[in-house]
């Protein structure tokens, strides 16, 4: 991808996370890193967003709140899950309230490693979601085109 | 006549980069009442000292939050050390004062930008996480982490900082102590942030005493109590002294913790020039039995570990008192009789960690 054609907006939500990722999450946002030259936000609108990023594991009380983030973002959306324990319970994995990674209820489009993920990693894994973003968009013209 | 009407606070807000849910009970623009609840975030990694051998069991403690990492580690070695009667070499507990204060100079900028961005400041929350990378530069090039370190062990630390290096944190600390003042004089003395702050969420002495703050939001309301006055690691031998603010108000909260960097880049400076030499740990024997209470200052307050062991390599118990859940109920009461518009600035006001609250 040479250039980004959208501003991509990002929702973040702190699953079950021990705020290791949230924070570097936020890092990106600011001037060291400053994803925001790409066009990117963090709204807190989830009707605003394109990138659904999330950090930690899912337990029986955010299940919910997780999907219904997930369902009310408009295609098309990508999900990025940062960090180990979004992508498989991570340390937590034994503990009695973690039933596992992100994809146990939502599907997710790219995960990045680390505890607690690095800035750059975050950042590489959402220039890799807005590659998907890009793709889905397209299959959803072509489709609207064919209907 | 006014209409009482409940505006439901979170989970997913966004002005909380972590989850709470409150229930806001307002009349007109009033908040009468509110009802907080919690659980998003449990995680239930207590009982992962039934899994885990007790020196593999810091990685976990480490990890009850990723903003007070370093210190929830050093103090889960503390109680264990102390429960085996383990004599720490002087030189490590000099470094676990060294990264702990370095953790509460992120924990604090990290907080002032939140803040900052909480009153609708956005300018200023990115000049302070600006600043706080230059605290993460130092910490990951000492640990090897920038938020979770990973540099405490069970018997010392894991990693010696060699005197040059020492010397350079140390130098570095006084050009940063110069941005801090620029950035500390916009908190303290800019207009509209004062306009935001002063009056607003206020939390008498005596609430504050009885309700048990801990940390900024007791020693805002004017009381001198600090774990750091315990003596532990090497706070004994170094001058220090809490920074107390007689306010009760948000305002006075934002000036501890802007006051509160001051003294930790004099406590860096001081244990640097006073470390002495020799070994960084010591072998550890023996399995655990008994319980202690081991006690510290994370940034947000104080926090007490809990271990009991039962003469094996696991413990039986591992129990922790956050300073986030002890001043939930302060939060509470301050919130009670504010305006709406406020409650952003109130409820991080306390600095929330619910990452290290539910666990």
């Amino acid at each position: 991808m040479a250039y980004l054609k959208k501003s991509p907006w990002l929702l973040h939500y702190d699953a079950s996370s021990c705020n290791g990722c949230d924070i570097e999450v936020l890092a990106c946002l600011t001037p060291l890193y400053d994803v925001e030259r790409f066009g990117i936000i963090n709204t807190g609108n989830p009707k605003h967003a394109d990138v659904f990023v999330i950090t930690g594991g899912i337990n029986e009380m955010n299940r919910q709140v997780v999907k219904n983030i997930y369902a009310q973002i408009p295609d098309p959306k990508v999900v990025v899950a940062v960090g180990v324990c979004a992508t498989s319970g991570g340390v937590f994995r034994e503990c009695y309230n973690i039933a596992g990674g992100v994809d146990q209820v939502i599907p997710v489009d790219v995960y990045v490693p680390g505890c607690a993920a690095r800035p750059e990693s975050i950042i590489d894994g959402i220039v890799t979601a807005l590659g998907i973003l890009e793709e889905k968009r397209t299959k959803m013209k072509e489709q609207e085109g064919s209907a | 006549m006014s209409k009482e009407i409940v505006i439901p606070f979170g989970p997913q807000h966004p002005v909380l980069p972590e989850p709470i849910h409150l229930d806001l009970v307002i009349e007109d623009e009033k908040v009468k009442e509110a009802l907080p609840s919690i659980g998003y975030v449990h995680r239930g990694l207590e009982t992962l000292v039934e899994k885990r051998e007790f020196p593999e069991y810091v990685y976990i403690a480490e990890r009850i939050c990723g903003i007070c990492s370093f210190i929830h580690g050093a103090t889960y070695c503390q109680a264990v050390e102390t429960l085996m009667n383990v004599e720490v070499p002087e030189r490590a507990l000099y470094l676990r004062t060294i990264w702990s204060e370095y953790s509460r100079l992120h924990s604090h900028l990290l907080w002032l930008g939140l803040f900052a961005d909480g009153m609708g400041f956005e300018n200023l929350f990115m000049d302070a996480w600006r600043l706080r990378e230059h605290v993460l530069d130092d910490l990951e090039a000492t640990t090897g982490g920038r938020v979770i370190q990973g540099s405490c062990k069970v018997g010392g630390v894991r990693r010696d900082i060699d005197a040059a290096k020492l010397d350079e944190m140390s130098n570095g600390l006084d050009g940063f102590r110069g941005e801090l003042a620029d950035l500390v004089d916009v908190f303290l003395n800019d207009s509209s942030v004062r306009s935001r702050l002063k009056n607003v969420g206020v939390l008498s002495k005596h609430d504050a005493y009885a309700d048990g703050a801990v940390g900024p939001v007791l020693r805002a309301s004017g009381v001198a109590s600090d774990a750091r006055m315990l003596g532990y690691a090497a706070y004994g031998n170094l001058h220090f002294k809490p920074v107390v603010e007689e306010g009760c108000d948000c305002y006075a909260r934002c000036a501890v913790r802007a006051k509160e960097m001051y003294a930790s880049i004099d406590l860096i400076k001081e244990a640097v020039q006073k470390i002495p030499d020799g070994p960084i740990e010591v072998k550890v024997t023996g399995k655990p039995d008994g319980e202690y209470f081991a006690r510290a200052e994370q940034p947000r307050g104080e926090v007490v570990h809990y271990v009991k062991g039962n003469g094996t390599r696991h413990l039986a118990r591992h129990r922790v008192r956050t300073p986030t859940i002890t001043n939930v109920p302060p939060m509470v009461k301050m919130l009670a009789g504010c305006e709406l518009a406020d409650v952003p600035v109130i409820v991080l006001s306390i600095d929330p960690c619910i990452g290290c609250c539910e666990r």
